[in-house]
Formats: structure tokens, C-alpha cells, sequence
């Protein structure tokens, strides 16, 4: 269970939001929404921990994260909208590598399947610098596949894809949240995925 | 863990050779060409030789840092990197390493050659060799801390340099003492094992201070 009390976040003076606060259950959907610049990132980034919140804590199965350190890590994965592809790596290099620094070791084989189910097959070997947005963007969710981590925060996941690519990421989304795993995201994109709870999340 | 990392610089050193041989090239030019202006005085060459060598090893690792974290900076894989379950001292560690292998190994194994063009001896040329060799990964390690530091500031190129150099001058001074002293005929065993104790603090320091610092500049 995730669970946020009372978050407050200034940048500046300006302060982006306070006194937010939310509970979300096993196999629950977070939705963040606002306008550009309204602290979505910034909300992001303090519920992975990477910066802390003016006021307020984010608390993991009853335990702040503060003091869990990589405890958490362990059950997180978090995709940001810079999507961590090398430009001299091929995909297939870059998905096994940044599954690796995330915890789940793959093999070539495992790389490979999860490529090819995000639609890159026969692009595998292809060096990153080559590849549209759209398709780095395709190899940076390859990593959902294989990771097995229970909760998901991702900033924008369905920038830059087309069409067939957005209800590939539905799919799995809905499949990760049957399982009893938890999401939190961004998006401007209506988005069409069932949950045992959706939580909409609104900043101002 | 480690080893992913490492071996993922080096891969990614490999696709960027240019980089590297800067560092490298950089290294050969700047010894090469004081022989060649100050003139065939064996004396005088024999005795600026330590000096000139350390100098040049310190500029090019230095000139090579701002690379170190920059490029994970500004395509995210740095922030996945802080959300590792592995520690992340444990992954500055082998990114220092992996930036000494690609930066500082190539500059130890050139220095013997290069010191030819100085008259060295051939004991001082191993002695040379070996202070570089138990130098160059204190200045990567401590340059890391640097690198963090700096991270994603304007400018920070300048300010690098005026972070690490004060705390690369004890190296630089006991690198090229040791090259000093065996020309000099006396023991050089204390420079060497005093450049190995800076070696020891800063494996264990360093990466430490690094992933501090890199957290605070990632906030």
C-alpha cells in the first residue's frame, strides 16, 4: 500500500501544490492530472524518492520511505519522461542494462522476447541514436515486461507512441494491476484501463 | 551489479573512442612537446621529467571528468541509477573504475615510452611507471566527487578543476617524488607507499562522498 500525507512541494518561492494526500491499494490506478507545470514531475519524483517534499511523507506498506532506502527500490520501477537509452547502445544492449541497474537480471533470450512484444523486432540490434522517439520511447517500456517490481510510476509512458502502441501499454497495465500491483501516472492521452481502483489525482 | 556497470562504460567507451583518445592524445602531446622546446639538455630534461610527467597525467584525467556523470545526467539513466536497490557508492565505484581503466590505464602504459624522450633511466622509468599506476585511480576517485558536485551547473567545467586540484596535489607531489628520489639515489618506497595509502582512503571515501554528493545535486 502507498500512501501519501499532506505532500507539499515549493520550487523557489513558488509553491506547486500542498496538502495532498492519497492511499492507494494493491491493484490500484493513480491518475495525476493538471496542467503543464503544475508539479506532476516534481510530485513523481518525490513519491520515488529522488527529492523530498517541502512537508509530508510517503509511506510504503506502513514504513516511510525515507527509512526504507533500497528496500523500496526493490518493489519500484519508475519511468521518467527522459527514458534512459543510450545513444551508442543497441536496444537490446540497453534493455538488458537498465533491467540489470533496476535489480531483475535478464538474459539475451528474455531481452529479446520482451523487444519483440513492444512491437522493435528485428530492431533489436539497431544502436538507439538510430530510433525514433517513438521507438526508444518502445524500449524503455520493454522494460515493464520484465520487470517484477510492484509498483509502477511513469511520466507520460504514452508520449511520443502511436496508436497500436498505446493499447499494447493499456494491456499491460490493466495485466500488471489484475496481478495485484499498483501504478501511478501522468498522462494527457485519455487513457482506457480497468482497475479494482482508480484514484484521480488533481493539481491545481 | 558492479560489474554491469563496469562493463557497460567500458562498451560505451569503446563506441566512443574519440573521447577516450582526447584524454590520451592529449597526454602524449603536452609530454612530447617540452623536450622538443626546451632543447637537448640531458640534464635538465632528466630533472624536469617527473614533473612534467605527473602534470600532464593530472590535466587530461581532469579534463576527461566532466564526462563521468554528464552523459548518464542528461539521458536519465542517472535517476534510474539512484532507484537501484544496489547501493549507489557501490555503482560509483564502478564508474570511477571503469573511468580509470578507460582514461588512466592508456596514460601508465605510455608514460615509460614517453619518458624515453627524457634520458630516464630505466628504473626511474619503473618507478615512473608504478607511481602512475597507484596515482591515476586516486585522481579518478577523487575526481568523481568533483563530477558530482558539479553536476548540472553552468560553468561547471571550471569549477571542477577548482574543487579536485587542491586534493590532487598531495598525489601529484608524492607521484613525482618518487621518480625524484630514485634519480636522487634515495629510498622512494615512502612516496609509493604514502601514494598507496591515498589509493586505500580514497576506495573507501570517495565513492561514498560521490553518491552523496550526486544525490544532493540530483534533488
Amino acid at each position: 500500500m502507498l500512501q501519501g500525507t499532506n505532500l507539499a512541494c515549493v520550487r523557489g518561492d513558488r509553491k506547486l501544490f500542498e496538502s495532498i494526500s492519497f492511499t492507494l491499494e494493491a491493484g490500484g490506478l493513480m491518475l495525476v492530472n493538471g496542467p503543464n507545470g503544475s508539479g506532476k514531475t516534481s510530485l513523481l519524483r518525490i513519491l520515488c524518492g529522488l527529492s523530498s517534499p517541502a512537508m509530508g511523507k510517503i509511506i510504503w506498506n506502513g514504513i516511510a520511505i525515507g527509512s526504507l532506502g533500497s528496500e523500496y527500490y526493490l518493489d519500484l520501477t519508475y519511468i521518467g519522461h527522459l527514458s534512459g537509452t543510450k545513444d551508442d547502445l543497441t536496444a537490446l544492449e540497453n534493455l538488458r542494462i537498465s533491467s540489470a541497474l533496476c535489480g531483475t537480471k535478464i538474459t539475451d533470450m528474455q531481452a529479446r522476447d520482451a523487444l519483440e512484444n513492444m512491437g522493435m523486432g528485428g530492431r533489436e540490434f539497431l544502436p538507439a541514436k538510430i530510433l525514433s522517439q517513438g521507438q526508444r520511447r518502445r524500449v524503455a517500456l520493454a522494460r515493464l515486461l520484465v520487470c517484477r517490481t510492484k509498483l509502477w510510476v511513469l511520466d507520460e509512458p504514452l508520449a511520443a507512441l502511436d496508436v497500436s502502441a498505446v493499447k499494447l501499454i493499456q494491456k499491460l497495465l490493466e495485466q500488471h494491476l489484475k496481478l495485484g500491483g499498483m501504478i501511478v501516472m501522468t498522462t494527457h492521452q485519455k487513457i482506457d484501463v480497468t482497475a479494482a481502483s482508480t484514484v484521480q489525482l488533481q493539481l491545481a | 551489479m558492479f560489474l554491469w556497470i563496469v562493463q557497460r562504460d567500458l562498451l560505451l567507451a569503446v563506441r566512443r573512442r574519440s573521447d577516450v583518445l582526447t584524454t590520451l592524445f592529449f597526454f602524449i602531446i603536452v609530454v612530447s612537446l617540452f623536450p622538443l622546446s626546451v632543447g637537448p639538455e640531458m640534464n635538465m630534461l632528466r630533472m624536469m621529467a617527473p614533473g612534467i610527467v605527473w602534470v600532464a597525467a593530472l590535466l587530461a584525467s581532469m579534463l576527461s571528468l566532466g564526462r563521468l556523470f554528464a552523459n548518464d545526467y542528461l539521458d536519465g539513466t542517472l535517476e534510474q541509477m539512484l532507484l537501484s536497490p544496489q547501493s549507489l557508492s557501490v555503482l560509483v565505484l564502478g564508474k570511477a573504475l571503469a573511468h580509470w581503466l578507460a582514461t588512466g590505464v592508456p596514460l601508465v602504459m605510455m608514460a615509460p615510452v614517453l619518458g624515453i624522450q627524457y634520458d630516464l633511466p630505466t628504473d626511474a622509468l619503473f618507478v615512473l611507471t608504478l607511481s602512475l599506476l597507484l596515482g591515476t585511480p586516486v585522481l579518478s576517485l577523487i575526481g568523481a566527487i568533483g563530477a558530482a558536485l558539479t553536476l548540472g551547473l553552468r560553468g561547471g567545467g571550471v569549477l571542477v578543476s577548482l574543487l579536485v586540484l587542491p586534493l590532487y596535489i598531495p598525489v601529484l607531489i608524492f607521484g613525482a617524488g618518487a621518480v625524484e628520489a630514485i634519480m636522487a639515489g634515495i629510498d622512494y618506497d615512502a612516496h609509493l607507499s604514502l601514494l598507496g595509502a591515498f589509493l586505500l582512503v580514497s576506495v573507501v571515501f570517495a565513492p561514498w562522498a560521490a553518491a552523496a554528493s550526486l544525490r544532493v545535486s540530483m534533488e
